[in-house]
């Protein structure tokens, strides 16, 4: 069964509590930051910092709305990453999740390219071979053990909370229709997105107010590399044309992202 | 917190003022959530802030004020709601307000002496009657009243307005000029939401939909909570700030029940329980009377606090005919004596007889209005006078955290020596080699002991609500520290050692102490905690009746005014079972309480003897049902009225008091207590005569402030002719202290706004940094979320003098300059106050000079550079959050 984190954004006050508890359990060393004029730090996404909130003023407003966003893996279903990966380190946990086995990533950096949602980072050198990639992994050693994930774990005001997708996506609808009800534009994200990404979004603004790509898409030339050439690939170019066509197909990719100005 | 944290999920409307709860205290919105979200009739939230804050981003209505304009706010709702009650029909004021409550369990219909004359009378505007000057004022309060003509005009039996009592009224006239609820209304009158709008910034119209959301919570069966914290406190006029939050409470029935009261969010995990135990210096542990030199024995004080002071006075009229007064009780069962003497015995055991006064004589006393007085402020300023030489630090660091800080740093240098006791070296044990200091001419010696942190111990921590909760030692402390009780203990001890073959006053006391801490094992060279917290709790210290010596009493009824007993605090004593269970170390999770009400009884334990909401025999009719059959606190038992001790059996939380309803007492014939037990009259104070700066909260202006004339009062600042300006301006009997205080008062300029202190700066925390910052400044994963002091601001004032997001700033004041990150946002707004354009800026005080994360100027960039050294009129809590400032680039 597949399971979700549903972010309430409604009800974050953006303490951040998620943020430190991600570094703690995933031993991830604090960054050296500085402040440039806004509560949110680090900067962005590294390979030392999974999990960060965005604080966003809306440079229109009239100062009475302050948003507070998650921003980390999102774990789809129709996933870039998993689609790109050259030697299974990134791949579909059985509970749906897209989890990360570091031992065999060979640090090639093409899932970076493959997020529709900037996530994966790369870390260390290629010289020496051991260039990695970093993301959220959803706690899996916490999940496995019947704990939730680091993140919802710590969360004071139920913000953040993990269960069964469906019943997350249960939640969220009874939530957004209360919401609306209360006249907020409120919206649920993450249910059919990518086929379904396993962090769903209750949100009171459209998607795009919280920075969050409307209509999100895996680029086509991944597709293609995942449900065609890379079966074809292995087997009659050999994995070096392959990892060529790759590399092709990635920079495409990456050239469409440019187009679409992401 | 009257209530607890839990129950925030009960309220019908929460007002946050003075309070930055979701930031600073995270868990709270655990339960502000839960009321907001809960399917049946959710809770509406009010913010009320100078800023857009996190807790602001979450609230259905968020109303700015100008920092330090409180009174004026909550005065026009009090406005709002007592011209709503006189315009309403009898039938509907009774649907809409809780008459029974506001007139049988609060003070509004009581009758006021004849001579009492408001601020508006026109010989005294902006004072009340009796008011006097105090020709040398710093250090010390500006001035002081008379307050003979503020009390009740039958001292001991008042009259009430039998119109009010009968809702038998329709304009004020038609109730006794001098009946509290008509005082109120003239005191009020002039706080039309225009005036709240000229004084606060706070446009009419979100003003007026905090009324309307608010004053819906009056209605019977509805309730209304305040969270406030530094925000209120931490002005010249704090405690008067509360005052107007109480008022305000009481008028709409909302104290006693659940989802109300006044709570009290503390700024730190165990401030409840160091306030409990009397880390204050005008109280003993309990809450009972520091010792003042003129009360040389123990009847003497016993005689003034106790007897005299706590008196009972029964309000005619009303359908309750008696008053607990329960600090007295009555001449048979003299609590406060029980009290006191319990606590000398606690101290001094077998050297602690009748015959010697239980060693009263051995308690300090204070010679009020001499040498010195013991708040902070008090204190700094002795220090810097020499007449404090050594100094104490525990788990403070002021030359971060006390008000203009740079100005306790030098008076530091005046000390002979000085302990710190801290996980890090603070600012305060470094302050001998900060920036600008020569170390080559300070004499004073520092002692830096290591403490444990709170994994490293174990003992008691006491919440906002109350509830003293046992925490175990996880891990032995680091190196050579150690927990504060065991450096207390070794202290002691070593103090004993020396006094040793000595006699007199100040070898007596020490010499004399009951010290006897140890136990087997694991304590055997330390004071255990538990023998503490048994002591605290009480026992008997000789044979009485089928009690043996040693014995566990039940609870502070059982303490006795012979020295039969002891009990390191009275309120506490309840903690243990008299057969030895610590209840602090309860954790039963199921919440019994009537209708799942989040009381959870059996997890931790809370004085009074684990009351969970106080004064909860307000949240019941006359007949003992409950306002609210949603969330009842308790509830009479049908038929459980014992004649031959006019109790019951009630229901739910334990009762505050166990003697039947005011209507069952009364049928038959036996006393009906009155609800308020601890207060003399048995009802709530909406007048409150004990304060000093009057009966009822007056609007002035901080001690630095942008405006020449009181908008509400008319005073008049008349800076230039008096450095301490015209009374009624500012609070007219705020503390002002040397340091700077008076010497060093920021004006405005409104000519040359670059030589002026013409914006209103404001300190603060932010999430993710704690206090002074020793424990968070020090932590990698937090600095990393906020790694610099900042200063933050609206566009408009930015645009002003140049400064764009990210710059640094200078933020200056007339004590001293910080530099700072300039967070330039619109959550902070110009706003019009009187014919000035008045802007904020505020700055988080968390910063210093030592630590892993330092400011950016030398001086540490803590906010509390820029505070000035004066405070509450009451409490001298520190003016951390009103000056005045501005803004240069760096």
């Amino acid at each position: 069964m597949a399971k979700a984190i549903l972010f309430d954004s409604t009800k974050c006050t953006a303490c951040r509590g998620c943020q430190v508890a991600c570094k703690q359990w995933n031993n991830l060393e604090a960054e050296e930051t500085v402040n440039t004029g806004t509560y949110e730090n680090p900067p962005d996404l590294s390979s030392r910092t999974w999990l960060k909130m965005r604080f966003i003023e809306p440079p229109d407003g009239d100062g009475k709305v302050w948003l507070f966003s998650r921003r980390a893996c999102m774990h789809c279903t129709e996933a870039g990453c998993v689609k790109v990966c050259p030697t299974g380190a990134v791949y579909h946990h059985e509970e749906g999740f897209v989890a990360y086995n570091k031992d065999i990533c060979s640090g090639c950096g093409y899932c970076v390219d493959a997020c529709p949602f900037d996530v994966p980072r790369m870390v260390g050198s290629t010289l020496t071979g051991k260039k990695k990639m970093e993301k959220c992994v959803f706690c899996a050693d916490r999940v496995a053990n019947e704990e939730k994930p680091a993140c919802v774990k710590t969360c004071p005001t139920g913000a953040l909370i993990y269960g069964e997708r469906t019943e997350m996506v249960d939640l969220a609808e009874q939530r957004v229709s209360k919401l609306a009800a209360d006249g907020v534009d409120a919206q649920l994200y993450g249910k059919d997105e990518l086929d379904g990404l396993h962090v769903l979004y209750v949100l009171a603004h459209s998607p795009k107010d919280y920075k969050l790509p409307v209509n999100p898409e895996v680029s086509p030339s991944v597709t293609l590399w995942q449900d065609i050439l890379k079966v074809m690939g292995y087997a009659a170019v050999g994995a070096v044309a392959g990892g060529l066509l790759l590399n092709y197909m990635v920079a495409r990719a990456r050239m469409v992202k440019e187009k679409e100005g992401k | 917190m009257t209530n607890h944290w839990i129950d925030l999920r009960n309220s019908d409307c929460i007002l946050i003022i003075g309070s930055n709860a979701a930031e600073n205290h995270p868990i709270s919105f655990k339960w502000v959530t839960a009321a907001m979200t809960r399917a049946n009739n959710p809770a509406k939230l009010i913010s009320v802030d100078p800023r857009f804050t996190r807790t602001s981003s979450k609230a259905d209505i968020y109303a700015p004020i100008r920092s330090g304009t409180d009174i004026a706010f909550i005065g026009g709702m009090i406005r709002y709601i007592l011209n709503d009650m006189q315009s309403l029909s009898r039938t509907e004021r009774a649907e809409k307000y809780n008459l029974t409550y506001l007139t049988q369990y609060t003070n509004a219909a009581l009758i006021i002496h004849s001579e009492f004359e408001g601020w508006k009378d026109p010989t005294h505007p902006g004072l009340f009657v009796g008011f006097t000057e105090n020709t040398n004022p710093a250090p010390g309060n500006l001035g002081g009243y008379s307050k003979s003509k503020w009390g009740y005009a039958d001292a001991g039996s008042p009259d009430t307005d039998a119109a009010l009592l009968g809702n038998n009224w329709t304009n004020w006239s038609d109730l006794n000029p001098k009946c509290v609820l008509r005082l109120l209304w003239e005191n009020y009158e002039d706080f039309t939401p225009e005036m709240v709008e000229k004084v606060t910034g706070c446009p009419q119209s979100t003003f007026e939909q905090v009324c309307e959301a608010y004053a819906a919570t009056g209605a019977p069966g509805k309730a209304g909570t305040i969270m406030y914290a530094m925000g209120t406190t931490q002005h010249t006029y704090g405690t008067q700030n509360i005052r107007g939050y109480a008022i305000l409470q009481l008028l709409l029935g909302n104290i006693g029940v659940a989802g109300g009261g006044i709570n009290a969010l503390r700024g730190t995990s165990n401030v409840q329980g160091s306030t409990d135990m009397c880390l204050l210096s005008h109280i003993l542990p309990g809450y009972l009377s520091v010792v003042n030199h003129k009360l040389q024995t123990l009847e003497q004080y016993v005689d003034t606090v106790g007897r005299k002071g706590k008196a009972p006075v029964v309000p005619k009229g009303l359908a309750g005919d008696k008053s607990a007064s329960w600090w007295w009780l009555s001449e048979s069962a003299q609590n406060y004596k029980k009290y006191l003497v319990s606590l000398l015995k606690a101290w001094w055991m077998d050297n602690a007889t009748e015959e010697n006064d239980f060693c009263f004589n051995y308690l300090p006393k204070i010679n009020a209005g001499q040498d010195a007085d013991y708040t902070h402020i008090g204190t700094f300023e002795a220090v810097a006078k020499g007449i404090v030489k050594g100094m104490m630090v525990w788990g403070q660091n002021p030359a971060v955290g006390g008000p203009d800080a740079e100005g306790e740093r030098k008076a530091l240098e005046k000390l002979d020596w000085l302990m710190v006791t801290d996980l890090f070296e603070t600012e305060t044990a470094a302050f001998w080699y900060r920036d600008g200091a020569d170390p080559g001419s300070i004499g004073t010696e520092v002692f830096l002991l290591p403490a444990a942190c709170s994994y490293e111990k174990q003992g008691s921590i006491s919440n906002s609500g109350r509830w003293a909760q046992w925490r175990y030692k996880a891990l032995d402390p680091i190196g050579e520290a150690k927990s504060d009780l065991a450096i207390v203990d070794a202290l002691v001890l070593k103090l004993k050692e020396k006094y040793a073959g000595e006699t007199g006053p100040k070898a007596d006391p020490i010499n004399q102490l009951y010290w006897d801490y140890h136990t087997e094992g694991e304590y055997a060279d330390e004071a255990d905690p538990n023998k503490v917290a048994l002591e605290i709790h009480g026992y008997y210290t000789k044979d009485v009746g089928d009690k043996k010596k040693g014995d566990l009493v039940t609870n502070f009824v059982s303490l006795a005014t012979d020295g039969s007993t002891c009990s390191g605090n009275w309120l506490y004593s309840g903690m243990f079972t008299t057969d030895g269970r610590n209840k602090a170390k309860d954790r039963d999770p199921v919440d019994a309480s009537l209708n799942q009400i989040g009381l959870y009884s059996g997890w931790s334990w809370c004085w009074p003897i684990n009351r969970r909401i106080i004064y909860n025999r307000a949240s019941v009719d006359l007949d003992g049902s409950p306002w609210d059959d949603i969330h009842p606190v308790i509830a009479y038992q049908e038929g459980s009225h014992n004649p031959a001790t006019n109790t019951c059996k009630w229901l739910g939380d334990i009762a505050d008091g166990g003697w039947s309803p005011i209507a069952v007492s009364k049928n038959d014939g036996k006393p009906a207590y009155l609800p308020f037990i601890m207060q003399n009259e048995g009802v709530a104070h909406i007048w409150g005569p004990g304060r000093a700066e009057g009966p009822l909260p007056v609007a002035y202006e901080p001690w630095e402030s942008p405006l020449e004339t009181n908008l509400v009062t008319g005073v008049p600042a008349q800076l230039d002719e008096s450095p301490k300006g015209m009374p009624g301006f500012n609070d007219p009997c705020c503390y002002v202290g040397d340091l700077g205080g008076m010497n060093q008062r920021g004006r405005p300029n409104w000519e040359d706004p670059t030589n002026g202190f013409n914006c209103v700066g404001t300190t603060y925390r932010v999430s993710e940094h704690w206090q002074a910052g020793q424990m968070t400044r020090n932590h990698p994963w937090l600095i990393e979320l906020q790694p610099q002091p900042i200063a933050e601001m609206g566009e408009e004032l930015a645009d002003d003098v140049g400064v764009k997001n990210g710059d640094i700033v200078k933020v200056v004041t007339a004590r001293g300059s910080i530099e700072a990150v300039a967070v330039v946002t619109k959550r902070f707004r110009r706003m019009t106050i009187g014919d000035k354009q008045v802007d904020h800026v505020g700055v988080p005080w968390h910063w210093g000079y030592k630590g892993l994360s330092k400011g950016i100027s030398p001086n540490g960039s803590s906010g509390n550079v820029l505070t000035p050294h004066v405070g509450d009129a009451n409490t001298t809590i520190p003016e951390y959050k009103t000056f005045l400032c501005r803004v240069e680039k760096a």
